[in-house]
């Protein structure tokens, strides 16, 4: 499972930092998104994967560490504002210069 | 009610914000009368603040009464206020420019600009790492549309660059955290300083984590592979904006010396983590601002430039840490401070005298402002490190701290070298700006002298002046703090308190 989820979370950073690249602001938006998917899956990891155990501490019964949880739902929360506010600012410089280069010049 | 002093900078900006957005019916005099009573307000409980930490012990305040470190703190020590000081003034001036009519160019400007000094002080005065991380989203976030605040393509294209920069830079603090509480089970700064010194074994994680971390720090603060960000967004946004701005590189030094004196340098595991490295590339950022200043062709531009020197300059100061650096290096903050936001607020100032020219260094309309002048040859003075001015006495000090340490050649030789460049940029395009006239140049209307920003100007303005002849309680103070700052034992103890701490082994 280990290497299940250190190859899924591989492959979208380097599809996300692939998209970033890409200079156009649809890919860019797309590309930071892909990375901060990659990042939750990375916190989530980070109190070890564990299977049937729930983030509940009882008497005797397994349970996994709830605090990578907390700053997985942290972090979804403020991503996705921040991802609203940038596809704002992206239709905005579109309809600003009529092109969606993020070094776009004025429209002429 | 002393314990609650501690959060007051944090919550009275919070409540103006959201009696902002409830009167948002009420027209703009009401929101400008909050704001300001808010900043003023802020401004007192920093000073209250600064005066509890004095007495030295670090202040603790456990949100939700958790104790650390299982809930969040926040963890007061003398630099956290002092801190908390700067930016309620730097606020105070930058929100009473504003008031005087860039506020209205766009939409929420007041809450906006209380919540960025939420998260401002919030992460001046957290203890703990994610909730770092938290404030800085809330700085970033409201910053991000306080810099597309008054339109127009260019602020456009900069927020789009500053804030998907942002966003990339906060994936990997995300990164660097979840390394942090994977290797070390915390996410407490002194927790995290107990842990890396009673580490054992393999910490090749933990250094990665710890480093990682500096990046993203070095991100905010603008060292030089991750620095050239910084001129474009900070020439772009409004003049308050930007001398509000001054202070955000400001938190990521103040980050970096904060982890390496408490964390880092204590730990076996970590101290040599910025050996080498560090010192080149804050001499080659103050070297690259030099330049840049002697290239810039708008004062807008060489104040961004200045920003960026001056966080060169106190970049090298992590590298050593030792209490006497450090103590050079927060009087030259303070004074580099306020010197850039004045300069941003002069700038803007000056464009409105010289019509098509604004603040290009072109040759345009005469200026009838005698004190414009004086208060731009007193600003640029003490950012050139002239004497008798602040910037002079910050520019010595942190040389003459630096004098026994080992690469002390190549970083007198850089940053005099740096500050002869600035030197010269500043008086060859201030003369530009003054002297050189053109006959047939149309002067503006004289715009209506306004109290607001007069009274910001000079607020600004006066601690190039004040702060020199006041160096001695302040430097003393700078010391105070820094002694305090490594001494990390006695921040350890008072933050996690005596008990013993129950561990569970990880897989």
């Amino acid at each position: 499972m280990e290497a299940l989820l250190a190859i899924a979370i591989g492959i979208l950073s380097a599809s996300g930092v692939f998209l970033i690249l890409r200079a156009r602001t649809f890919p860019l938006v797309l590309g930071l998104t892909l990375l901060s998917y990659a990042v939750n899956l990375f916190l989530f990891a980070s109190g070890r994967l564990r299977m049937d155990a729930p983030p509940l501490i009882r008497e005797g019964a397994a349970y996994t560490d709830p605090l990578p949880q907390a700053l997985v739902l942290t972090a979804i929360v403020i991503g996705f504002g921040m991802t609203a506010y940038l596809v704002m600012l992206a239709l905005r410089a579109l309809s600003e210069s009529g092109d969606d280069h993020v070094d776009a010049k004025e429209k002429s | 009610m002393n314990e609650h002093a501690t959060i007051l900078p944090i919550l009275i900006p919070f409540a103006a914000a959201l009696l902002q957005l409830a009167m948002k019916g009420y027209g703009i005099a009401a929101q400008r009368t909050i704001g300001l009573v808010a900043v003023l307000f802020g401004a007192a409980a920093a000073v209250w603040l600064l005066q509890l930490a004095d007495a030295g012990n670090v202040l603790v305040y456990a949100l939700g009464d958790w104790p650390a470190p299982f809930g969040i703190v926040l963890a007061v020590d003398r630099l956290a206020a002092g801190m908390a000081l700067i930016t309620a003034l730097l606020a105070a001036g930058a929100l009473l420019y504003a008031s005087s009519g860039f506020d209205e160019r766009g939409r929420h400007f007041h809450p906006l600009f209380q919540l960025q000094i939420v998260g401002l002080q919030g992460a001046f005065l957290t203890g703990d790492l994610f909730n770092l991380f938290v404030f800085f989203e809330v700085m970033l976030l409201a910053s991000y549309t306080l810099l597309a605040h008054g339109g127009g393509l260019a602020r456009t294209r900069a927020g789009l660059a500053y804030v998907a920069l942002n966003l990339a830079g906060s994936a990997l603090f995300l990164i660097a955290l979840g390394m942090l509480y994977g290797t070390l089970g915390t996410l407490n700064l002194a927790d995290v300083a107990l842990r890396l010194q009673t580490l054992d074994g393999n910490f090749a994680l933990a250094r990665l984590a710890c480093v990682l971390m500096i990046a993203v720090f070095a991100l905010k603060a603008a060292l030089l592979p991750l620095s050239f960000w910084l001129p474009h967004a900070y020439a772009a946004a409004g003049a308050p904006v930007a001398a509000l701005f001054v202070i955000m590189t400001k938190v990521g030094i103040v980050a970096i010396l904060r982890v390496q004196a408490i964390a880092y340098a204590p730990a076996a595991a970590t101290a040599d983590l910025l050996d080498g490295w560090l010192v080149a590339l804050a001499l080659a950022t103050a070297g690259l601002a030099a330049l840049g200043a002697l290239a810039a062709s708008r004062l807008r531009d060489l104040a961004a430039w200045l920003v960026l020197g001056s966080a060169g300059t106190l970049l090298v100061a992590p590298a050593f840490p030792q209490a006497t650096v450090t103590a050079a290096a927060l009087y030259y903050l303070l004074q580099s401070t306020f010197a850039a936001a004045a300069l941003f607020l002069l700038a803007d100032a000056i464009a409105e005298r010289r019509g098509a020219a604004a603040d290009t260094f072109q040759s345009g309309p005469r200026m009838h402002a005698p004190w414009l002048a004086l208060a731009f040859l007193l600003t640029a003075a003490s950012a050139a490190g002239l004497p008798p001015f602040a910037g002079f006495l910050g520019k010595l000090m942190l040389l003459s701290a630096l004098r026994d340490s080992a690469a002390a050649t190549a970083i007198w030789l850089v940053l005099l070298l740096a500050g002869l460049l600035v030197i010269l940029a500043l008086a060859k395009k201030g003369g530009q700006l003054f002297w050189v006239h053109t006959a047939d140049a149309v002067a503006p209307a004289a715009p209506v002298a306004d109290w607001r920003r007069s009274l910001a100007i000079a607020l600004l303005v006066s601690p190039a002046l004040l702060l020199a002849l006041f160096a001695r309680p302040v430097a003393d103070y700078a010391a105070r703090a820094a002694a305090q700052l490594h001494e990390p034992q006695a921040y350890i103890s008072v933050v996690l308190g005596t008990t013993e701490i129950v561990r569970e082994t990880r897989p």
